[in-house]
């Protein structure tokens, strides 16, 4: 499975069980006026599905996303999200479809002149929802974060991992069908690190939304995959010894290929020598 | 090889041109077609406007100040200083009000313009609208035009009031002459032809300060335009309405 040419198929297959991906990459190729940053990259995403997209920085993963959002367009390839051709919509097409994920952005991307109400609120006040159903939302998102005593703040007031989880939280408001996470835990110390890590494996075990995460952290990608959020007690507990969650995958970049895709299992196993060395 | 830099250089030229036109071109259509963003008009149209006001207000009463002052001298040579107001009303209400109140709301908002959505740029604000399905073109660009324009025929019209007053200033206080006489001048002298020139002009000036006011070097190269297009539009215009 790690060899990068088996995984290029001419478009996206069919799924056995007769559930469409809800991302299908196939044989991506972008390039910006010089050599390609993705090239000839194709995977899917199945429905309750997360995958870890590893590699080092610069290696094209927020690229990856952003594609996969229809915010850059790609040189030629397929690229399916949620039953639709984005490589053949207008950009005024992709709002609604871009309206049904989430993606959390690498430095957080909020916006500086807006409360941190109006953030997680951006899409519902778009949508002219009523203020007082907005207010009861935002509370429900901020609570799934741990920070409802910041609805009244600015980002501005707010550390770089408060940020991160209210960027989170506005990516969630509108419970999407997929959610993108760009380095979530990138540039934090490794206390809020785990804390994020939590949250998007909550997000994963009590919503069950697909997500793409994308890190170049491998221990954050590992307590994914060996741990699980217990509802019960309200915190992550790992899992029975030689246990991983069966729907967390991994993808792995390096020169602007996939190198990787398959299991914790498998990417642990691989023999593939850049892996090794980067997992090492 | 110099042949490749001048290639290149003709090819970002021409890509700029091309860029800045469907730039503006989609600013505009979007002025007449929804979603459109009230709210965000009424925040801009508070900066551009009301933020504007103090300096066009100072800026037009020293202009007409100016003016009454330089035409008196020159018009004494001809036994004339009873048209000065004539001549200020006239020159700041065509020409020297929308020129100089475009120059200056786009040395006060253009370069903040730029630099507001550079920093959207660099921290991904902008991708962060687009993933969150909210167009940007419509809720920076264009109430930031459609504010621009229309605040600045209303920040025009405060200019040549207040440098008609500059004049009057100038005229009764310092040169002695009578008010009832200035004012009767600057306004029997006025026609129609002469408020449809100067109220024509802020729409493209605003237009420009605010599609312009994306880019780097946006202050100066919008106020070159804003000029040179007050020289298409004066020459159109005169041709329209000739002089009585």
């Amino acid at each position: 499975m790690s060899d990068a040419s088996f995984l290029s198929p001419a478009r996206c297959p069919e799924p056995s069980d007769g559930t469409p991906p809800v991302v299908c990459f196939s044989n991506v190729y972008i390039s910006f006026l010089g050599p390609a940053v993705l090239a000839d990259l194709s995977f899917t995403v199945a429905p309750q599905e997360t995958r870890i997209l590893l590699g080092p920085a610069g290696v094209g993963k927020s690229v990856l996303l952003k594609l996969a959002m229809g915010l850059l367009r790609p040189s030629h390839g397929s690229i399916r999200l949620l039953g639709n051709e984005v490589t053949a919509m207008t950009e005024e097409e992709l709002f609604p479809l871009r309206a049904r994920t989430g993606m959390v952005f690498q430095e957080s991307a909020l916006f500086d002149s807006l409360s941190v109400r109006d953030n997680v609120a951006y899409q519902l006040i778009q949508a002219r929802v009523p203020d007082e159903e907005i207010d009861q939302r935002v509370r429900e998102a901020l609570r799934f974060v741990e920070l409802e005593r910041t609805f009244d703040m600015f980002p501005g007031d707010l550390s770089g991992g408060m940020k991160r989880r209210v960027a989170i939280a506005r990516a969630l408001i509108r419970q999407p069908e997929l959610i993108l996470y760009d380095s979530p835990t990138g540039g934090l110390d490794p206390v809020t690190s785990t804390t994020i890590i939590e949250l998007v494996m909550k997000q994963r075990d009590v919503y069950r939304t697909p997500s793409i995460m994308v890190t170049h952290r491998v221990q954050d990608a590992f307590m994914l995959c060996t741990h699980r959020f217990d509802t019960g007690v309200g915190h992550m507990v790992p899992l029975p010894k030689g246990e991983t969650d069966p729907n967390t995958t991994f993808l792995m970049l390096d020169q602007g290929r996939m190198i990787f895709d398959g299991s914790l299992h498998e990417l642990l196993h691989t023999e593939d020598p850049f892996v090794r060395e980067f997992l090492e | 090889m110099p042949s490749n830099t001048i290639d290149r250089t003709a090819k970002d030229i021409v890509f700029t041109v091309q860029e800045y036109s469907l730039f503006a071109w989609r600013a505009l259509v979007n002025l007449f077609t929804p979603p459109r963003y009230w709210p965000d008009f009424l925040v801009q149209a508070d900066i551009v406007g009301v933020g504007s006001a103090a300096i066009v207000l100072l800026s037009g009463f020293f202009t007409g100040g100016v003016l009454a002052l330089q035409s008196s001298a020159t018009l004494a040579q001809f036994g004339a200083t009873a048209v000065t107001g004539r001549f200020v009303s006239i020159t700041m209400i065509r020409e020297l009000g929308p020129v100089l109140t475009g120059i200056m709301v786009a040395g006060r908002n253009a370069s903040s313009m730029a630099s507001e959505l550079g920093s959207m740029v660099v921290t991904e604000q902008i991708d962060a609208m687009r993933a969150l399905g909210v167009d940007p073109m419509r809720k920076l660009v264009t109430p930031r035009i459609a504010s621009t324009i229309i605040m600045l025929m209303f920040l025009t019209i405060v200019a040549d009031a207040c440098g008609i007053f500059g004049g009057a200033a100038v005229t009764v206080f310092m040169n002695g002459q009578d008010a009832t006489q200035y004012f009767s001048e600057a306004y029997e002298f006025l026609h129609y032809p002469d408020i449809i020139q100067g109220m024509v002009k802020p729409l493209f000036s605003g237009y420009i300060i605010a599609s312009i006011g994306w880019t780097i070097q946006a202050v100066v190269t919008a106020s070159v335009l804003i000029i040179f297009v007050d020289f298409l539009l004066t020459q159109i215009l005169l041709t329209l309405f000739p002089p009585l």
